[in-house]
């Protein structure tokens, strides 16, 4: 008899330290891009890091500020793109749309975020870097069609599906009688959805579209295959770019070699990291409090 | 009138979202089609492949499954007693509301730094690249993804199920796999699924830590080939033949991911036939 309560005791200590393991590993994680950025941070000031546009590993100077400006480029387009189509898509959906048909369109949104990166990067390849092309050439831009705006499009469709279905959960969450009293009270659809429904949702939207920009922005492979890759600041939509995690995943093989390229690179994740959690902690703070409960990349 | 012109612009963004769906995989199978021969799945690559020779990415796929079977069996191992943690009998609100923000902050985190980290961490312990690095790494991914889906399950399990098993005299731990497990299993099976399927389609993380080889690896030690590399690289090369392969590769990729996502519905559905509500 008493075995089972020493099992359930065992049981109980060791599930409750499954727990410290979890913020362990986020700590780890933290504490070891920091170790290891340390010394580039302990040479170069971070003011210069951040705002030099130097890159010339193999005379030491690490500025990384065309791989930050191609990183925020190319997810701004995105967000542009993608944020009036997936508000309106989501706003349909789950005002207007029949039951069944939101039910269809959600299994094809889950299809979409579930398809591989490597995927979406390939598409953009076969269609979209020829597309830029022609673009370019009809702007009188000549291009090679990988460019920021490949990207763009590209990261767009990606974080359609997130912002979309986030979206719905937040428009969700707004209580039926809330609509019901403004349709009592004579409004037509449109305006409860325009002065009851988005209004009372503007912050968990704006959260949906924090979540989107923050995925886009640490968005690798898709990226990299089709933008170009340029360590140069980007002056058109048409001129190629070099987001900072294509720049660690391009560079990987060689960092060995130069010194402080490591920690360079490093530091580029480090960046990345914090910047993406930074985001999401103010994303998901937000959303949790709005749809009473923790909220998640889908 | 207002309403006329928004009702026909959402129509038109959806449309547009859901084209891009058809369109991808449309392409897909166009490009990938051609190219798909029982010899692409069946074989390794032979002597010349990446020159467009004869051979497959058998190598590919066995190791996209090793890795992803892998990092899926730990990760779900190591989830599990996360997921009943969080909930109210094991731990407080505070520290559990805490966890799942770290929890949802790691799922956002970019798999590059992942494979970055997972690279340090290799270096430090004198690990080359390996199937046993990509297994660690995809673990790191998809721990997050898998908690956190099995959490928003398993909370909604009703209290009630659980104080009626208490009153019966079962402990917490009997009262877990009893009761919780198998209401949660619907939720379970649709998490490590999730995960799964992430796990597999990711490049980023395991372009550093599992390599890239010819062979289907024999031992935990050895670099791993796996698909999205495979498409990564074979679409990089600029012989056609090659890129045909990578289309083909693509194809194959896009059809598992596929497969795991309708499974993972029929499978929550099947499960959840046996569930008290």
């Amino acid at each position: 008899m008493q075995w089972r309560y020493a099992k359930d005791w065992c049981a109980s200590v060791s599930i409750r330290s499954s727990l410290i393991l979890v913020n362990l590993i986020a700590f780890i994680i933290v504490f070891v891009l920091f170790m290891k950025a340390e010394p580039i941070l302990r040479i170069q000031s971070l003011g210069h890091l951040l705002f030099s546009s130097s890159w010339h590993p193999l005379k030491g100077q690490f500025g990384f500020l065309s791989f930050i400006v191609g990183t925020l480029e190319v997810t701004a387009i995105a967000m542009v793109l993608s944020i009036p189509v997936s508000l309106l898509s989501a706003i349909y959906l789950s005002e207007y749309a029949h039951k069944y048909f939101k039910g269809l369109v959600r299994l094809m949104l889950d299809i979409l975020a579930g398809i591989p990166s490597v995927i979406y990067g390939l598409c953009g390849v076969i269609a979209i870097v020829p597309f830029v092309h022609s673009l370019g050439g009809f702007f009188g831009n000549p291009t090679t069609g990988y460019s920021l705006l490949a990207g763009g499009i590209i990261l767009a469709i990606m974080v359609t599906p997130v912002i979309i279905s986030v979206s719905m959960e937040v428009l969700a969450a707004i209580p039926d009688e809330a609509r019901t009293s403004s349709l009592a009270l004579g409004t037509t659809r449109w305006e409860t959805v325009r002065y009851v429904v988005l209004k009372g949702s503007l912050r968990g939207i704006i959260a949906a579209i924090v979540l989107g920009f923050s995925r886009a922005f640490g968005e690798t492979i898709a990226v990299l295959m089709v933008v170009g890759n340029v360590a140069k600041i980007p002056t058109s939509l048409f001129d190629p770019a070099y987001p900072l995690p294509a720049l660690i995943a391009n560079n990987y093989g060689e960092m060995m070699s130069i010194p402080l390229y490591d920690s360079a690179l490093l530091f580029a994740a480090l960046v990345l990291l914090v910047l993406v959690g930074a985001f999401g902690l103010v994303a998901n703070i937000t959303l949790s409090r709005l749809t009473k409960k923790g909220y998640y990349f889908s | 009138m207002e309403e006329t012109i928004f009702k026909g612009l959402m129509i038109a963004s959806l449309t547009l979202v859901l084209t891009a769906l058809a369109g991808m995989i449309l392409i897909m199978l166009i490009k990938g089609a051609p190219a798909l021969t029982l010899s692409m799945i069946m074989e390794t690559p032979r002597g010349g492949y990446y020159l467009g020779k004869e051979g497959g990415i058998a190598n590919a796929i066995v190791g996209s499954l090793y890795l992803s079977f892998g990092a899926s069996i730990i990760a779900f191992l190591l989830s599990l007693p996360m997921a009943f943690a969080l909930q109210k009998d094991y731990s407080g609100r505070q520290f559990a509301r805490f966890t799942r923000l770290v929890l949802d902050v790691l799922w956002g985190v970019p798999s590059i730094v992942y494979g970055a980290f997972g690279f340090v961490v290799m270096v430090y312990f004198g690990i080359r690249a390996s199937l046993l690095g990509g297994i660690i790494v995809l673990t790191l991914l998809m721990l997050p993804i898998m908690v956190r889906s099995m959490d928003e399950v398993i909370r909604m399990i009703p209290a009630e199920l659980k104080e009626v098993s208490i009153a019966l005299g079962a402990t917490k731990l009997e009262t877990t796999f009893a009761v919780i497990f198998r209401q949660g299993l619907p939720g379970i099976v649709t998490a490590v699924l999730l995960a799964f399927g992430r796990g597999i389609g990711d490049a980023a993380s395991i372009l550093f830590t599992a390599g890239y080889t010819d062979y289907i690896p024999r031992s935990l030690y050895d670099p791993v080939a796996s698909l999205p590399l495979a498409v990564f690289f074979q679409i990089g090369t600029p012989i056609p033949e090659v890129q045909g392969r990578a289309y083909a590769s693509a194809l194959i990729l896009l059809f598992i991911v596929l497969i795991v996502c309708v499974a993972s519905r029929l499978l929550a559905r099947r499960f959840s036939r046996k569930i008290i509500r």
